[in-house]
Order: C-alpha cells, then structure tokens, then sequence
C-alpha cells in the first residue's frame, strides 16, 4: 500500500467523519463518500486520490455507531486508516466491512507525507521524511475477517465459528 | 479467580470461565435497531443470506425515533422498509411517537441484570443502570447476531469509578458524569467498561443512573455498569415483572485502574463546543447568549429530568429570545408529564413540546439551529454539526441549567430557583 498521508488530531468523531444528516438521506457508498469530513475540510473528498492513508491521533472514530462512517472512508478509495488507537465500534464497524485499520504513532507524520505500508512486515515507511514506524499487528481473528473482505463474507465461510463454543 | 462484573457476565453467556481479553463467541440475549441503523441490519441479513431470523421471542426490536415522525419522503421509506420487515419476521416495532430508544427498550422490559444486550446505536451502554452488559455496535454486527443470536467479542477490562461525596443543591446526575468526563477525557475508557460504585451512585436514582451510563460511551466505554440494589429492584417491578439474576463484582475483582472523585464541592458543569469533554464550570460560561434551548433525549429526557425543569419554569416565561424545544423521552414520560401537569408548564412558558423520540439531538429534524447560532441542551454530544449545523455552538448541561438558561436567554446558573422556593 502507498499513498499519501491526511492528517487529523485526535479523538476525531464519526459526525466529523460523514455528518449524521446524511445518515439518512444518503445510502449510496459513493455518493456519501463526497461528503467526507466536510464539516471538518470543505471540498474533502477532491483532496483524495485512490490508495491514500487517514493518518489520526488517538481515540479515532469516537461517537455513533453509524456505520457509514468506515463505509465513506472505504468508498472515498483510501486504504487505510492509521492510528494510535481506535474508538471500539468505529474499530469492530471497520474490520467488518473491510476497511484496514493499522495501529500505530503517528506523530511524526506530517500531512501530505508519502507513505509505503508493508503489513507483512508490520512497518510503515514515511517515504517524505525518511523514517520506518512500526505497526502493532491485529489481533488473528480480526486479521482473518479482513483478509475475507468483511464480516458478511467471512462469517458465510465460517459458520461454525458461531455455532461452535457452545 | 475473582472477577469483575464484566467477566460474571461473559462467563455466563459462554458456558465458561472466561477474563479480560479473552477473545469469545457469546450468546446475546436481545438485539435492536434505530431508524438510522435497522435499514443496513436489513440490507447486511440479506448479504448474508438469511431469511429467517435467530428467534421471533423477544430476541429482536427496532424504534423508529431518530426522524420520527418522518420529516421526508426518503425517510418514510426507510420507516415503511421497518415496518414491513416487522411483519414479516414479527419482530417488535416501536413506531413514531414511542419515544427514544433508550427509554423504549427498558421500559418495556426487554433488558434485565445480567443480561448480554447489542443495539444499534451507541448509547446502548445506558442500560448498564440496570446492571446489564449493554454495548452499541454497527448494523453488520447486529446483522450477525440477528442471523446466528450470537457474536464475538473481546472481554473488556475494567476501570472503577467510585463517586463519593454529598450530593450539593442544584446540582444533578448530569452535573456529575459532565465533571468526570471533564477530568478523565474522551479516550479515558476505551476498549473497557465502566464499573460506578460509591455512596453517590447509591444516593442517585434511577433516572439519575440512566444519565451517568447513558454518558460513559464519551468517555470511549464499551459498556458502563451500575451495582444492583434496591432501587434497582423497584424499578424492574415497575417495567419488568420477571425472574433474574443480579451480578455483583467479586471483592479482589482486577480492575485496569480505580478513580475516586469526590462531587461535595462541584458546580453546576457545562460542556462547551466542540467536545463533550471540553467541561467547565458554570462561573467560566455563565452569561453566554443563548438561541436555542433542548430538554430531552436519552440523556435527559427522563420524568425526573422534566420535573426539575418545570419546578423552575413554573409561572415563569422564557426569554423571547430563546426557541425552548422539549421531547419527552417516551409516551410514558410524556403522559406522566401531562397528569402531572409538567407539560402545561412548559407551554405556558412559551417552550414548544414535540413528540417523543430524539428530537433535534441528531441534526435530522425538528429544531436544527441557525448559522451562529448558540444551543445549550441536555443530550449527550456537542460536536460540530450534531444538531445539523456545522456553524452552530452546543453546550451540554442539566435539565436545570438549560431551563434557567431559557429563562435568561443566556447560560444562567439554576441555583438561585432553588433558594427561591
Ligand atoms: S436522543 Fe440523541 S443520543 Fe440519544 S439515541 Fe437519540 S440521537 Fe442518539
């Protein structure tokens, strides 16, 4: 994965991500993903180009359960998320609709740096300023789901995995 | 091994003795959906093709609150799609006018202590006041449940919150979970749940218990737990009428960290724009011009909350300035509220009464403000654009602190109509 680095702070909030007004007016992936972080950044989603990186602070994806939030990140065409840590139900919304997450400090990227990650290898490079940072790894589970693509394709692969246990 | 509430309640709901950071596939007892969130529940049950759904016996409901009634055509179709799916499946629909979520759903006993509870939406953690494991999560993961009555989770730490102290006049539930919020942050509680504990909490009522839970997902919490008592018992007597199982932690139970605060001294606490843990006290605030003033929500929407409101409205106007909007939480609140006289209060005040459900809260409806435009409201979230416009100010705070505000047309300290009487 390569791209270019947007920068944003932390505790970034799924309102800011795609505002709750749309939650309802718009279901269309592609049409929501225009509307990206425009409360934050007006003109947002022409600033994108396929493959990018969100690069947050901690807490992102804090507020709602809207899960047009991942799904607009998804559909704006950036290929990762990265962040020191992630709000739990933007994390579990994400992985399940396959939006890679990657965890790690961010704070010595800056915006617009360009940025090579290597998953299998658990680093990110920042090409701009020359500097490797290191990737916590998802926990296997999570991994696998994302592999599959998301959740829904996973969990009709795996059924048993629910039916086991118990 | 000791354990923590958390950890009894995942044990009981996998067949095992399990602990923090276990990751576990667990029975879920009920599920629901919102009228933001039960389309893509839909639409995810259909992807992974299903046509039946995991039980028909009080497993699943959806409340159409957020834009109820609906305020356009896109939406009564979204309403209409709720509906159908209702029949269909027989699942429970709680239609307009029911009032929100968070009120619904206890109140018509589907939650009951120790329960293991998902909703789509993320202030599902208010029912830990009832001592239940209850968490917010994404359509897809309600979808799951809804296909197979179960789900994966990991079992979340906990942290300790112990409230000590005597609770001073004019000051509230939203006083208190505002001024903790303030201190420990919007990340403070990620990944974890929340286990409140301390003479306060036991002081606190129902309603006032609602509030504090309601509020610890803006401290990031995964779910955040109230001790049982009596009153707890009261109140399912009430709403309930059916057998259960209360959980208490074990006394050497690992929390990740214990916070004591201790509220004799606090003032009354507002959250000022864009963040709900940007807190401060009402003399740092008090005097701001006001536009907007919003009783209501799963925060505040509650009988108690309405009561303390009118007790300072009554035989007062507001300011002609202030639009003053109030949503009853729920049908039973709002008839409560009009036995009680509460609602003809708020009319003569000059407030504007709407149907129970969110209200303006969300930005989809009913009260979205002006450019500049300054809000002060007791829900739970301020951040840019929440009340659909991004050029607008909200402050969060009391029930009291916002009636007094809407009297003086500018944040207004509601001490001082408590010495009165
Ligand atoms: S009242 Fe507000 S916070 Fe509560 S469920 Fe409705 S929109 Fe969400």
């Amino acid at each position: 994965m390569k791209g270019k680095a947007h920068k944003f702070g932390d505790d970034i909030n799924t309102d800011y991500i795609i505002s709750g007004r749309y939650k309802f007016s718009i279901t269309d992936p592609r049409e929501l993903a225009r509307h990206l972080f425009e409360d934050l950044i007006a003109n947002f989603y022409n600033k994108i180009s396929a493959g990018d990186f969100i690069v947050a602070g901690k807490n992102f994806g804090c507020g709602s359960s809207r899960e047009q939030a991942p799904l607009a990140i998804k559909a704006a065409g950036i290929s990762a998320v990265i962040a020191p840590s992630f709000a739990r139900i933007f994390y579990r919304n994400a992985i399940n609709l396959g939006l890679t997450l990657i965890e790690a400090d961010t704070g010595r990227v800056e915006d617009g740096d360009l940025l090579e990650a290597d998953l299998s290898k658990d680093t990110i490079r920042d090409l701009t300023r020359n500097i490797k940072i290191k990737i916590r790894p998802l926990p296997a589970l999570m991994q696998e789901i994302l592999n599959a693509g998301g959740s829904v394709e996973y969990f009709r692969k795996h059924r048993s995995i629910l039916k086991g246990n118990r | 091994m000791p354990r923590t509430i958390t950890e009894k309640i995942f044990s009981r709901h996998t067949g095992k003795s399990v602990k923090a950071d276990d990751v576990v596939i667990a029975e879920v007892d009920f599920c629901f959906g919102q009228d933001g969130t039960s389309l893509l529940v839909i639409e995810r049950l259909k992807s992974l093709g299903i046509r039946k759904i995991f039980s028909q016996r009080n497993f699943f409901a959806m409340v159409i609150d957020h834009s109820s009634p609906s305020p356009n055509q896109k939406i009564s179709g979204i309403h209409n799609a709720m509906r159908r799916f209702s029949e269909q499946n027989k699942a429970k629909l709680y239609d307009i006018g029911e009032g929100v979520c968070h009120q619904v759903i206890p109140e018509n006993s589907h939650v009951l202590p120790g329960n293991l509870i998902c909703g789509a939406d993320s202030h599902t953690c208010s029912y830990g006041a009832l001592n239940a494991f209850a968490t917010g999560m994404g359509s897809t993961d309600i979808a799951i449940i809804l296909a197979y009555g179960k789900n994966w989770f990991r079992v979340p730490q906990t942290a300790r919150i112990i409230i000590e102290g005597t609770i001073p006049d004019g000051i509230f539930a939203k006083d208190i979970i505002l001024y903790i919020i303030g201190k420990l942050k919007a990340d403070f509680a990620g990944y974890k749940t929340i286990e409140y504990a301390g003479s306060v909490v036991e002081k606190l009522s129902m309603d006032g218990r609602f509030t504090l839970a309601n509020m610890s997902v803006e401290m990031g919490a995964e779910a955040g737990i109230m001790p049982f008592d009596k009153k707890t018992e009261n109140w399912l007597s009430r709403h309930a009428g059916k057998k259960f199982a209360p959980v208490f932690p074990d006394k050497n139970a690992h929390y990740e960290n214990i916070v004591e605060f201790d509220i004799s001294k606090i003032e009354p606490q507002i959250a000022c724009p864009h963040s709900v843990d940007n807190v401060k006290s009402i003399f740092e605030v008090a005097g701001k011009k006001i536009d907007e003033a919003f009783l209501g929500t799963c925060t505040n929407g509650r009988l108690e909350d309405l009561e303390v409101a009118a007790g300072i409205l009554k035989g007062k106007k507001i300011h002609p300035q202030v639009k003053f909007i109030i949503a009853p939480a729920s049908k039973k609140v709002f008839l409560e509220a009009v036995k009680q006289g509460i609602i003809e209060i708020f009319i003569k005040s000059g407030g504007v009464v709407i149907s129970p459900g969110c209200g303006p809260c969300v930005g989809t409806h009913a009260g979205i403000p002006a450019d500049k435009e300054a809000v002060i409201s007791t829900a739970n979230r301020n951040f840019k654009g929440r009340m659909g416009n991004p050029d607008a100010f909200i402050y969060l705070a009391s029930p009291a602190t916002v009636a007094a505000s809407a009297i003086e047309g500018k944040i207004a300290d509601p001490r001082k109509y408590f010495k009165d009487n």
